[in-house]
C-alpha cells in the first residue's frame, strides 16, 4: 500500500483531472440554468432558468421528437444485436457443423468495416425505391452483372424510415466475438450434465447459458445502447426529414434552427441527450466492468 | 474448440446463423462492393446520372487539380491519429493506475473518470463549439474579463486543429479508460510493493511494470482508437470546424480539420455530389484500414502474448 504522504499526492492529482475532465459538462450545465442574458456574460454561478430554457428545446425545437426517435433506434440495436450475435455465437460454440471457421472469420472481418467507410455504397442501397413488382426484381436479379457490375438499381426505399438506421446496425461482429469469447469459457463438465440429463439446445440455453452470461448481456447492452444513441454520420445522410431525424443530428439543427443561437438552450439540449446513455452505464456498471474485461484477453 | 460441440445441429446452424450472415451481406459486404464499382463511374447524387469512366476517378485523386487536397487531407488524418492516439492513450493510462493504486478507497475516482464514455463526438463538439466560439464564447469571455486576448479559436488554422484533437481526445478518455481499468485489476499490487522495496521510484515501476503489463490492451486500444480518429471525429468537425480554416502552405488545398471522411462526405454528400470521386475516397480508406488490419494480426503474433487458454 502507498505510504499516507504518496496517498495525499495521488488524490490531489486524481481530483484536478476529474475536475478538469467534468469541466466541460459543468460549465455547459450551470450555462444551462441562467437567461440569455447571464449566459453572454463571464458569470459562472448556477442560476434558476433550467426549466425555462428546457421547455422551450423541449417543444420549439423538437427535442422530444429527436430524443424519442433515438430512444426507439437504440433500444432496437441494443435488443436485435443482442439477440442475434448470442444465438450466432452459440451455433459457433456449441453446434457441430463444417465451414465453422470460414464463417466465423467472414463476421470478424466486419470488425475492420465501419459503417462510416461504406456510407456511399450503403445509401444507394438504403434509399433507392424498392421494385414496384416482383417481375421487375427477378428480371433485374437473374443477371449477376446487374448485381455484381453495376451500380444497384433498386434499393429498400427507407430514406426518412427509422429502418434506415436500424436495420443495417442488427449484426454485430462485436457482440458474436465477446459471446464466443465467454461460451468458450464455460466448463466442459456444465455442458456434459445438462447433455446426460437430455436437455436440448434451447433447454441448455435456457436454464444453463441465458443465467451465466448475465455480464456479458449487461455489457453489451451498454455498449450497443451507447453505441446506437451517439451515432452521427450515417443518420446525418440518410435521414432528411427532421421529424425522423435523431438526437445527435438533432443537436446540430437546434444551433442551426435559432435566428442567433441562444446557446443557454442548447446546453440545456445538450445536457438532456446526455442523460439515457448515462443512465445505461451506471445501471449496467459492474457486469459492465466484468464483461469488458473478459474481452481484453482475446 | 471442437471438442466443446456437443449438441446435434440438426440445421439449427442455419438458423441461428443465418440472420446475422444476412445483415452482414447485405448491410457490410455489399455496400463495399457497391463502393467499389460506384468508384468506377461518374454519378450525381441529386441528378442521379452514371456514367462508366474507368479509373478516372482513382487519376483525380493522385493528379491533377483534385490531387493536393486530396494528399492534404491523407496527411492530416495521419498527424490526427498520431496527436489523438498518443497522449490520449498516456493520460488514461496514468489516471487508472493512480485510481487503482489507491485500492478501494480509489472507487469513487472510477465512478468520476468512467462517465466520459457515454459522451457523444456530437455532444462533445457542441459543447467545445459553445466554449470557443470566438465573439459569445464562454472561453473568450472569461479571458475578456481580465485581459484583452481575444483568440480567434475555429479561425486560426493551428488553434482549430488543436481544439479538435482536444476535444476528441477528451471525448475518448472514458473509452480507454475503462480497458485499462479492467487490465490493471488483474495486477496483484505486490509486484509495485517489490518495486517500491527495491527503491524504484513512481515514473520508473509506472514505465517498467505498467507499461509492459497493459502492452495487449494497449495494442488493442491503439486500433480502436485509429477506428475511431478516423470514422468518428467527424461529428466534431461537422459541429466545430465544417472541415476548415485554410492552412498555411503547403496545408492550404483545403481546410486543416477535413480529415479523410469529412472529405468523403463533403464530396459525395456536399455541394458537388460527386458520389463516384467519392467512392474512389472511400475504396482507398477500405485499402488503408485493410493493410492496418493485417498489419496488426501479422505483428500481434509475434509481439503480444495474450494470456491463458
Amino acid at each position: 500500500m502507498l505510504n499516507k504522504k504518496k496517498r495525499i499526492v495521488v488524490n490531489i492529482i486524481l481530483i484536478i483531472a476529474c475536475l478538469i475532465i467534468a469541466f466541460p459538462i459543468l460549465f455547459a450545465f450551470i450555462k444551462a440554468t441562467q437567461t440569455p442574458g447571464q449566459v453572454m456574460s463571464p458569470r459562472i454561478l448556477p442560476s434558476g432558468y433550467l426549466f425555462e430554457n428546457i421547455k422551450f428545446v423541449w417543444t420549439r425545437y423538437n427535442l422530444w421528437g429527436y430524443m424519442l426517435n433515438s430512444f426507439k433506434i437504440s433500444l432496437s440495436i441494443m435488443l436485435g444485436k443482442t439477440f442475434l450475435s448470442f444465438f450466432a455465437a452459440f451455433a459457433l460454440v456449441f453446434l457441430d457443423f463444417k465451414a465453422k471457421k470460414p464463417v466465423f472469420i467472414f463476421i470478424l472481418i466486419t470488425l475492420m468495416m465501419p459503417t462510416e467507410m461504406l456510407i456511399v455504397g450503403l445509401f444507394d442501397i438504403i434509399s433507392l425505391p424498392s421494385p414496384t413488382s416482383f417481375k421487375d426484381f427477378f428480371s433485374w436479379f437473374i443477371h449477376p452483372s446487374n448485381i455484381f457490375l453495376s451500380p444497384v438499381k433498386f434499393g429498400f426505399g427507407w430514406t426518412d424510415n427509422l429502418l434506415s438506421v436500424i436495420v443495417p446496425f442488427f449484426a454485430s461482429a462485436t457482440g458474436v466475438f465477446l459471446f464466443r469469447q465467454h461460451f468458450r469459457n464455460i466448463p466442459t463438465s456444465l455442458i456434459d450434465a445438462s447433455i446426460i440429463d437430455g436437455a436440448g439446445s434451447f433447454r441448455f440455453i435456457y436454464y444453463v447459458l441465458l443465467p451465466l452470461s448475465r455480464n456479458t448481456i449487461g455489457a453489451l447492452f451498454v455498449v450497443q445502447f451507447i453505441y446506437a444513441w451517439n451515432q452521427y454520420l450515417w443518420p446525418r445522410i440518410i435521414i432528411r426529414n427532421s421529424s425522423a431525424q435523431v438526437i445527435q443530428v438533432g443537436l446540430k439543427a437546434i444551433i442551426g434552427n435559432a435566428e442567433g443561437v441562444e446557446w443557454g438552450q442548447v446546453m440545456a439540449g445538450t445536457i438532456i441527450s446526455m442523460i439515457p446513455p448515462l443512465i445505461m452505464l451506471f445501471l449496467f456498471q459492474d457486469q459492465f466492468m466484468k464483461g469488458i474485461a473478459v474481452s481484453d484477453d482475446k | 474448440m471442437e471438442h466443446r460441440s456437443r449438441f446435434k445441429a440438426r440445421g439449427l446452424e442455419v438458423v441461428f446463423l443465418l440472420p446475422t450472415m444476412l445483415i452482414l451481406i447485405l448491410f457490410l459486404y455489399y455496400p463495399a462492393w457497391q463502393s467499389i464499382i460506384l468508384s468506377l463511374f461518374r454519378s450525381n447524387l441529386f441528378l442521379g446520372t452514371r456514367k462508366f469512366i474507368g479509373f478516372e476517378n482513382f487519376r483525380n485523386l493522385f493528379s491533377g487539380a483534385l490531387a493536393p487536397a486530396y494528399y492534404q487531407s491523407l496527411l492530416q488524418t495521419l498527424i490526427f491519429s498520431v496527436m489523438v492516439i498518443v497522449p490520449g492513450l498516456l493520460i488514461s493510462l496514468v489516471l487508472a493506475n493512480l485510481s487503482i493504486s489507491l485500492g478501494k478507497r480509489g472507487k469513487i475516482y472510477q465512478i468520476l473518470l468512467i462517465w466520459p464514455y457515454a459522451l457523444s463526438p456530437a455532444v462533445a463538439g457542441t459543447i467545445f463549439s459553445f466554449l470557443f466560439n470566438p465573439e459569445v464564447g464562454a472561453v473568450n469571455t472569461l479571458l475578456g474579463a481580465f485581459s484583452n486576448l481575444q483568440p480567434r479559436w475555429l479561425d486560426n488554422p493551428i488553434l482549430a486543429f488543436l481544439l479538435v484533437v482536444t476535444a476528441c481526445i477528451w471525448k475518448n478518455l472514458g473509452y480507454n479508460y475503462v480497458f485499462y481499468l479492467a487490465a490493471l485489476q488483474n495486477v496483484p499490487r505486490n509486484v509495485y510493493e517489490a518495486a517500491d522495496i527495491d527503491g524504484a521510484g513512481v515514473v520508473r515501476s509506472f514505465f517498467k511494470i505498467t507499461v509492459p503489463l497493459v502492452g495487449p490492451v494497449t495494442y488493442f486500444l491503439i486500433f480502436t482508437n485509429l477506428s475511431y480518429s478516423f470514422f468518428e471525429a467527424f461529428a466534431l468537425i461537422d459541429l466545430l470546424t465544417l472541415g476548415g480554416p485554410m492552412g498555411f502552405l503547403p496545408f492550404d488545398n483545403t481546410g486543416v480539420t477535413t480529415l479523410l471522411i469529412y472529405k468523403i462526405f463533403q464530396d459525395g454528400f456536399g455541394g458537388s455530389s460527386n458520389m463516384g470521386f467519392a467512392s474512389a475516397q472511400s475504396v482507398l480508406l477500405m485499402g488503408i484500414i485493410g493493410l492496418i488490419t493485417w498489419f496488426q494480426f501479422k505483428f500481434a503474433d509475434k509481439n503480444v502474448h495474450y494470456g491463458g487458454e
